[in-house]
C-alpha cells in the first residue's frame, strides 16, 4: 500500500490509521495520551479512540520551554496545557504531527517534568521527516517523508474533523 | 515621533502607559495572561520564559501588594529579582534618576519595573534607554504620580473580561477618588479603546478631574444616577492625606454619599461585579458587607494581577 500522492506527502487519514496499528499491542492499556498542540492534540484525540486501552487524553503548549524565545519572542495564541492525570507515576505516549528537529519534544518532555516524575514517557508522531538536531527518536511513527529544508509540513483539519498533510514554505514560520 | 513603548515593527518593548496603545496589542497581553493563569496549579509553578534575565525592582515610592505580584510574576517566569529599597539608597545620596539605571544596566539588568511619585519617571527611562541604543532592556510602569498604572488597568480589563466575556455592551462605574487616580486614567483608557459604550466616573465635584468628560465618560456625582443599570463598579481608595486638605469634609461624611453599600448597588444589575485596587479602607468607600459579599471580584482581582503582569513581562522581554 502505497500512501503517497503526487506532492510527495502521505495521506494524513491513512498515516493516522498506519500509527494506530504500530501503538496497538504496543503502549500500555493505562497510556496517557499527551498532543502537542495543535495538530499533536487533534492527534491524541482520534489514537484515544483507536488505540485499545484506557488512555486519559491531556495537552500541552510548549510556547514557554521553547528554545527559540531570545530569537523569536512569545507570539500570541498559546494556549493552556491541560494534564486532566497526576504525571506523577504516569506512564505517557507524547504525541505529535511532525518530528522534525526534535526541538518541540524536547520542550514537551521538560514541560511534563515541571509537572511531576513521569513513569516512562514515549514518543508517536504522524510523520518523521528527518532532520534532527537533538538525539530524539520515535517510538511510533505514522510514516517518513523527505522534504526541503525551506519547507514546513503542515496538519490541518477541515470541517468534518477530516486531516490533510500539506508544504508550506517556512518563511512565514 | 514613534510612540516609545513600540520598537519600529510596531511591537511592545516597554509599558508606559495604556493611552494611545492599540487595542490589538492589549488583547494581546490579556490573551496572553490567560493561559499563564494556570502555573500557579502545577507543582514547579515555574516556566522558564525569563530564565537567566535579571528584573530590577525601582519602587521609588512605598508598595507592597504591586511590587510583590511583580515579583511573584518575574520568579514563574523564572527570572532573577533584585529589590531596590531606594529609600535608603543612592537617591538619598543625591545620584539622579538616569545614574542609578546607568549603573543597573552595567550591572546587566535586562528589565526595571518602575514605581515613581513624578508622572513620567518610566518614560524618562525608557526615553533614555531607547537612545543609547540599549533596546535590550525593558521598562514597566508600575504606578507614576497621578499618570499611569498600566498593569492593574490590564488586571481590570483581564478581570471583567473573566466575568462579562466581553467590552461591548458594558456599563462600568468608577467611584471616588478619580483626580489622584492613575489606576482610574489607566483603566479609563482601556475600557475606551476595547470599545466599551458607557463608562461613568462618580464622586465629589472636587475629586473629578476638570474637563474629565474629554476622556469619553459620563460625569455623575450621585450615587444613585451613576450605579444605575452598571455591570461593573470600580471602587477607588480614598486616601486619607486628601481628608487633611479641603477637599472632603470627613470620612464618615463621604461613606454617606459614596460610600458603596448594598443598598446603594441595589441599583446595579443584579449580575453586578464589584472590583476595588486595594488597599480597601472599610467602611469610608466601601462597606464590609459588599467587599465581602457575593458580587466582589476582589481577591481574584489580585490573582489575575500575576498572571497579567507575567504576559506583559515575557511579551516585552521578547520584543
Amino acid at each position: 500500500m502505497s500512501l503517497a500522492d503526487a506532492s510527495g506527502l502521505p495521506d494524513a487519514e491513512a498515516a493516522l490509521a498506519a500509527l494506530a496499528d504500530r501503538m496497538r499491542g504496543a503502549v500500555l492499556h493505562g497510556a496517557a495520551f499527551v498532543g502537542i498542540y495543535s495538530g499533536g492534540a487533534w492527534l491524541a484525540e482520534r489514537l484515544a479512540a483507536l488505540v485499545p486501552g484506557d488512555h486519559a487524553v491531556g495537552f500541552i503548549d510548549v510556547s514557554y520551554y521553547r528554545d527559540d524565545y531570545s530569537k523569536t519572542g512569545l507570539k500570541g495564541g498559546a494556549k493552556r496545557t491541560e494534564l486532566p492525570f497526576d504525571v506523577a507515576g504516569a506512564s505517557i505516549v507524547l504525541v505529535d504531527d511532525v518530528l522534525y528537529t526534535g526541538r518541540s519534544v524536547r520542550a514537551a518532555i521538560n514541560e511534563l517534568f515541571d509537572f511531576g516524575r513521569p513513569e516512562r514517557i514515549e514518543l508517536a508522531v504522524l510523520v518523521d521527516r528527518g532532520g534532527r538536531e537533538l538525539p530524539i527518536e520515535a517510538d511510533y511513527v505514522g510514516a517518513r517523508v523527505a522534504v526541503a529544508r525551506d519547507l514546513s509540513v503542515v496538519l490541518s483539519k477541515d470541517p468534518g474533523g477530516t486531516l490533510s498533510l500539506t508544504v508550506e514554505s517556512a518563511a512565514g514560520c | 515621533m514613534r510612540n516609545p513603548q513600540l520598537n519600529a515593527n510596531g511591537e511592545l518593548t516597554h509599558l508606559l502607559t495604556l493611552e494611545g496603545l492599540p487595542p490589538d496589542v492589549i488583547r494581546n497581553i490579556l490573551d496572553t495572561a490567560e493561559p499563564f493563569a494556570s502555573i500557579a496549579e502545577r507543582e514547579v509553578k515555574k516556566v522558564p520564559l525569563l530564565r537567566g534575565k535579571a528584573v530590577f525592582n525601582l519602587f521609588f515610592e512605598n508598595s507592597t501588594r504591586t511590587r510583590t505580584t511583580f515579583e511573584i510574576a518575574a520568579k514563574r517566569l523564572s527570572a532573577d529579582v533584585i529589590n531596590l529599597n531606594i529609600g535608603v539608597s543612592s537617591t538619598s545620596k543625591g545620584e539622579t534618576l538616569l545614574d542609578t539605571v546607568d549603573n543597573l544596566v552595567a550591572m546587566n539588568a535586562d528589565m526595571f519595573v518602575v514605581r515613581h511619585a513624578q508622572s513620567g519617571a518610566p518614560h524618562l527611562i525608557a526615553s533614555h534607554l531607547n537612545a543609547h541604543r540599549r533596546t535590550h532592556v525593558h521598562v514597566v510602569n508600575a504606578g507614576d504620580g497621578r499618570h499611569a498604572h498600566p498593569t492593574q488597568g490590564l488586571l481590570d480589563l483581564y478581570t471583567i473580561r473573566h466575568f462579562k466575556r466581553d467590552f461591548t455592551g458594558l456599563t462600568v462605574a468608577i467611584v471616588g477618588d478619580v483626580l489622584h487616580s492613575r489606576v482610574a486614567r489607566s483603566l479609563i483608557h482601556g475600557l475606551t479603546t476595547l470599545g466599551t459604550p458607557e463608562v461613568r466616573v462618580i464622586g465629589p465635584r472636587t475629586l473629578l478631574p476638570t474637563r474629565v468628560e474629554a476622556m469619553g465618560v459620563h460625569v455623575h456625582t450621585d450615587m444613585r444616577t451613576g450605579l444605575a443599570g452598571c455591570d461593573v463598579v470600580v471602587m477607588l481608595r480614598l486616601q486619607n492625606e486628601r481628608m487633611k486638605g479641603a477637599l472632603l469634609p470627613s470620612a464618615g461624611e463621604y461613606f454617606k454619599h459614596y460610600g458603596l453599600t448594598q443598598e446603594k448597588l441595589a441599583v446595579a444589575k443584579p449580575d453586578v461585579i464589584v472590583m476595588h485596587p486595594g488597599p480597601m479602607n472599610r467602611g469610608v468607600e466601601i462597606d464590609s458587607a459588599v467587599a465581602d459579599g457575593a458580587q466582589s471580584v476582589i481577591l481574584p482581582q489580585v490573582t489575575f494581577g500575576i498572571a497579567v503582569r507575567m504576559a506583559v513581562m515575557s511579551i516585552i522581554a521578547g520584543n
